[in-house]
């Protein structure tokens, strides 16, 4: 049996940080107070069962006694005590029924006055409630680095006076963006580097989709969340065929398809058919479309993977849209029409274009060229994983073995 | 409601805009003020004299020194600002947004303690 004061952390964490945020309108004080609640259960719930409403107990208890230390500080002149004390005399510590505090919570950690390595930070620390250790870990900083960017983060939302609210329609789909976008560069990270420090990072992709289910659950009519958890939900199926027992890359048609995560699939392919019956398209929304052609029944459908990339150009017009464009089309038309769109694109410092570039190359019979790209694509590239894979594909290029060494 | 400086920085080197360009600039700026007396958020607001027009005070030992200039040469400087007062960052970043679209620089938004 798991122990069911971690169970109810997971899931209740992120609800009682953003109910006692509102209560007392201090970040500080609000994971102070729930951590103090959390110590309290382990003390309790061993010996007197956990209660019916394990979160209602966590926030009521969080908030007395938040109320108590600030009673006890507050008699010292404290003026930031008293002020919490008084916003909490307002606010009520049951759940609004209209808005989530988690997604208030969420915008203001979200905000695009906070640096963008904050935001994914306290992101993860207030709703997800990860440690500082853990987010450092994840994020390969020191802890101490991580640690003052959360009390600098957390400062300028108090300073600054960050609001706590839910941007109005006007704001909207701006902000939204910025939360989608600290979302998916979780997901991102956890998933780039999976090779790395497996435990850590594969949770980061389990964190990021939890993130974006409880925004789909929240905000339902607003398609590109849709369209996000559906695009993370298509990529992160196929996580175990992603890796093979050696710990090596595989690429996406090389992958048994029988260790894909038929659930998870599934669920993606749904979100994918309701997003175009609604037809407010969308970058998230395309590239989940996209995954979700990977993940038909071989023979990939090239031709619907274009379109779609066509598509994705329209709202993003990058290079990098481009690159995964030219694949497709090297697919449909042969390597040399693909290398032709390839060779158009100024892309020098990134990994992929090379590996890329390589492929086609080998294809269209230009080896030492080919070679040549490899072994640019391992040079920039950021895993040992990635690496072994890129010179896996390399040592298959003929003629391009190593110089024998000297002597 | 809580006070925020919206400070207006200009580059210290380059052509200035032309007077006609200027006078359009100004019109822009007055219609922003206008507005944020309308809804009495407001508190103060002034353009500054250029970098060398300015003095700077240095504690020394014993006595404060006087020297002639601003405290940092850079690239830019403060040219003026406004102070508002508004219930959050959100609302003072509106106001920042319009009075940088009205100047056409770069306006920084920080709030009083």
């Amino acid at each position: 049996m798991t122990d069911p004061v971690a169970e109810v952390f997971g899931r209740e964490y992120g609800r009682s940080v953003a109910v006692l945020v509102r209560v007392f309108g201090d970040i500080d004080i609000a994971e102070e107070a729930v951590q103090d609640a959390f110590a309290e259960a382990v003390r309790r719930w061993p010996a007197t069962g956990v209660p019916p409403s394990p979160a209602g107990w966590i926030i009521t208890t969080a908030r007395n006694r938040a109320v108590d230390r600030l009673r006890r500080e507050a008699t010292r002149e404290d003026r930031h005590a008293r002020a919490a004390l008084l916003h909490a005399r307002d606010e009520p510590a049951e759940e609004s029924p209209v808005t989530d505090d988690r997604l208030r919570l969420i915008f203001t950690c979200c905000h695009p006055a906070l640096n963008p390595a904050a935001r994914v930070a306290l992101t993860l620390r207030l709703l997800g409630g990860l440690t500082t250790a853990e987010i450092a870990h994840a994020f390969l900083v020191p802890e101490p680095t991580m640690a003052q960017r959360l009390v600098r983060a957390k400062a300028k939302i108090r300073d600054a006076r960050i609001p706590y609210r839910v941007p109005g329609e006007a704001e909207l789909p701006d902000r939204l963006r910025s939360v989608l976008a600290v979302v998916y560069l979780v997901f991102n990270e956890g998933y780039a580097a999976s090779s790395g420090d497996v435990p850590v990072r594969e949770d980061l992709c389990a964190e990021a989709v939890r993130l974006a289910r409880l925004l789909a659950g929240l905000l339902p009519d607003e398609p590109e969340v849709a369209g996000l958890l559906a695009l993370l939900l298509l990529t992160h199926a196929r996580r175990a065929a992603r890796v093979d027992a050696e710990g090596g890359l595989v690429l996406l048609g090389d992958q048994d398809r029988t260790r894909w995560d038929g659930a998870l699939l599934a669920e993606g392919r749904e979100l994918v058919r309701r997003c175009l019956r609604r037809g407010a398209p969308g970058p998230y929304q395309i590239q989940a479309a996209i995954g979700a052609v990977h993940s038909d029944p071989p023979p990939t459908d090239w031709g619907q993977v274009r379109v779609l990339y066509d598509h994705l150009l329209e709202f993003t017009p990058t290079p990098v849209v481009r690159l995964n464009r030219a694949v497709a089309v090297a697919e449909l038309e042969g390597p040399a029409a693909g290398l032709a769109l390839v060779d158009g694109l100024d892309l020098p410092g990134y990994a992929v274009f090379h590996a890329v570039r390589a492929d086609l190359l080998h294809r269209v019979g230009r080896h030492a060229e080919s070679a040549r790209a490899y072994r640019r694509a391992i040079a920039l590239s950021g895993t040992a994983a990635e690496r072994e894979l890129l010179a896996r594909k390399l040592s298959a290029v003929p003629g391009s073995a190593p110089p024998p060494p000297p002597g | 409601m809580s006070q925020y400086l919206l400070a207006v920085i200009e580059p210290s080197t380059g052509t200035p805009p032309s007077p006609d360009a200027l006078a359009a600039i100004m019109r822009d700026v007055d219609a922003v003020d206008a507005d944020m007396r309308r809804d009495g958020v407001w508190v103060f607001a002034g353009g500054l004299h250029g970098p060398d027009s300015a003095t700077t005070l240095r504690p020394g030992a014993g006595e404060v020194l006087v020297v002639d200039g601003p405290f940092a040469e850079g690239k830019e400087h403060l040219g003026g600002f406004t102070i508002v007062d508004v219930p959050d960052l959100d609302a003072a970043l509106e106001w920042g947004r319009r009075l940088s679209a009205a100047t056409t620089l770069p306006v920084e938004v920080r709030p009083f303690r």
